[in-house]
């Protein structure tokens, strides 16, 4: 054999084995999802291999009637736009909180930096789904935060912080947090400060030299975690399901449910294939601008 | 951490005393903690109502312990995270040895891309995907189908840091073995391997980890026999909160977060010399 054939045939050896579990038993199954998705619909959960149907996809703005006419039904665009939103407003939260706590974090000395990216990364580790347990133990009526607030005479009647979107935001926000905070701190790590003091030297004030020298060096950290957090909320299923009450449902749990209760798996696979396009047009967007950056950002 | 006392709150171009980011950080962290921090305490709470502290216990972790499911699943989440970590950074280490040399060649882009996959799509997405694949081949959901979702997941977890490690890697040290007459063999076993070794451990763990509190893909990919730790917290909790649930949780919680201190110190090298993040 050549010496270029023994390389190819390494590689191939090497690379091989984790290229074909993933393609296997992710890409070729997402393939499958977007032909069942134009499939028939078999009632007893299942699909009609041999039926072509748009159904899948008439379902997402029209019902249909008992006559078989159409009749406009925006109840699962409405649990659309409201992830679309509760991402979006996730995003801003973790933004305004995340940007403060990584200029903090960056301007440290390198001792407290490793200690802070530590305490930082940790509760990524953690359970998602007992995080987000954690947060019905004080949101409930009787739970921690109404008790506290009871007990100090604020209120006088529990607030109902639990089941409705409020709640579904706070537990967002609580799990994607670290997302926005760690590729803010990258950006912003290698900052050299004398740039802020040469700033105030040339009577910058400290909102001006924020905007005009902080801002554009933070930037591409504040993209990366926008993206970052972003992405994961918008396709979250946990948190809705738990902290939602089934009552806030998101796209996650509407393509949950085609697989369990409702038996509507064209349906569930067209959601599940509109969901992956608007996370895949987000990141190519994304990745368009800044090359590269995708990776660091874990 | 402040070098010179004098300048204090001198000068406000000194960015690191700006006002707030302190404030900000503190606030932070306590949004982080305090809810995990309240859920161990009320692990230990003697009273049914959960959320009002009467006297110390450690009668919930008692009855977790004695709970039947409660150790079945927890055996069942030990089986799967076991053989998915294993599996998914044996398949992660050969990738990232070929994966991490400097040569380009055809489709190096598109495969990494491919490998960063299973973590940029959200999960519930492969989680149905796969449960349609399985269904059509006719394969019976339980341990099996929910280990090779799992395996899949887990691949970039145990990648994405076996091949940090391997680029941090000097490259000087596999030509000084050539040049002291290792052939390529000897120099991957034993020069490349112990080193690499560190982040093969990182990457283990951290797979073990991200196995071991999943819950979509479980969910989704389960059947009778395969319930896990986090599906049967799951069951318990939409049923109402009891206090073994937060006995369960707060175990499951230490677990993680003993593992990932190992998984991080094991690596600690690499970080050092990258930066952190």
């Amino acid at each position: 054999m050549t010496r270029a054939g023994k390389h190819t045939l390494f590689r191939i050896l090497l690379i091989g084995p984790a290229l074909l579990a993933i393609t296997v038993f992710m890409i070729v199954p997402l393939l499958l999802m977007a032909y069942i998705s134009f499939r028939g619909r078999d009632y007893s959960g299942g699909v009609l291999w041999d039926q072509f149907s748009a159904e899948a996809y008439v379902r997402l703005f029209f019902e249909r009637e008992l006559d078989g006419s159409l009749a406009l039904n925006l109840n699962y665009m409405f649990i659309i736009l409201r992830s679309v939103w509760l991402s979006f407003v996730t995003m801003v939260i973790s933004l305004a909180v995340g940007l403060p706590v990584a200029m903090f974090m960056a301007t440290r000395d390198a001792k407290w930096k490793a200690v802070l990216v530590f305490m930082v990364t940790l509760p990524f580790w953690t359970n998602l789904l007992v995080r987000n347990y954690a947060w019905i133990l004080l949101l409930r009526d009787h739970g921690t935060i109404n008790s506290t607030l009871i007990w100090l005479g604020i209120i006088s009647e529990p607030l109902p912080l639990l089941h409705n979107s409020f709640a579904v935001a706070v537990g967002l926000t609580y799990s994607f947090l670290p997302f926005m905070v760690l590729p803010i701190y990258a950006s912003l790590e290698k900052i050299d400060l004398r740039l802020v003091e040469a700033s105030f030297d040339l009577y910058a004030n400290r909102w001006q030299t924020m905007r005009r020298v902080i801002l554009p060096l933070a930037y591409p950290g504040i993209v990366a975690g926008c993206v970052l957090v972003f992405v994961p909320a918008l396709g979250s299923y946990i948190t809705p399901e738990l902290l939602g009450g089934g009552k806030t449902l998101m796209i996650g749990n509407l393509i949950g449910f085609q697989f369990g209760a409702a038996r509507n798996w064209p349906f569930g696979a067209a959601l599940g294939l509109f969901l992956l396009a608007l996370v895949l047009t987000s990141l190519w967007l994304y990745a368009r601008r800044y090359r590269g950056e995708l990776e660091g950002g874990r | 951490m402040r070098l010179n006392p004098f300048r204090r709150r001198a000068f406000p171009g000194d960015a690191r005393h700006w006002p707030g980011l302190f404030t900000a950080t503190a606030v932070f962290f306590a949004y982080v903690y305090l809810p995990i921090l309240i859920l161990i305490a009320l692990s230990f709470n003697e009273n049914r109502t959960v959320t009002v502290w009467t006297a110390f216990s450690l009668d919930w972790y008692r009855m977790a312990f004695a709970n039947r499911d409660i150790v079945g699943a927890a055996t069942n989440s030990l089986i799967i995270a076991s053989v998915a970590s294993v599996s998914s950074t044996t398949l992660a280490t050969l990738a990232a040895l070929r994966m991490a040399s400097n040569d380009r060649f055809l489709g190096k882009t598109g495969i990494n891309a491919v490998f960063a996959l299973p973590i940029t799509v959200p999960e519930i997405v492969p989680a149905v995907a796969t449960l349609m694949f399985f269904a059509s081949l006719g394969f019976t959901f339980g341990l099996g189908t929910v280990i090779i979702g799992h395996i899949v997941f887990c691949i970039p977890f145990a990648y994405l840091p076996i091949r940090a490690r391997l680029e941090g890697m000097d490259p000087n040290i596999g030509e000084a073995a050539a040049d002291l007459y290792a052939n390529p063999v000897q120099a991957f076993w034993r020069v490349t391997l112990p080193q690499l070794i560190p982040g093969i451990l990182s990457g283990l763990v951290l797979a073990f980890i991200i196995s071991l509190d999943d819950f979509v893909t479980t969910f989704f990919l389960g059947g009778a026999g395969s319930t896990t730790l986090p599906i049967y917290i799951f069951g318990l909790v939409r049923t109402g909160v009891t206090p073994e649930v937060n006995a369960i949780s707060s175990l499951m919680l230490l677990l993680s977060l003993s593992l990932v201190s190992l998984s991080l110190f094991l690596g600690r090298d690499q970080n050092r010399k990258n930066g952190p993040g």
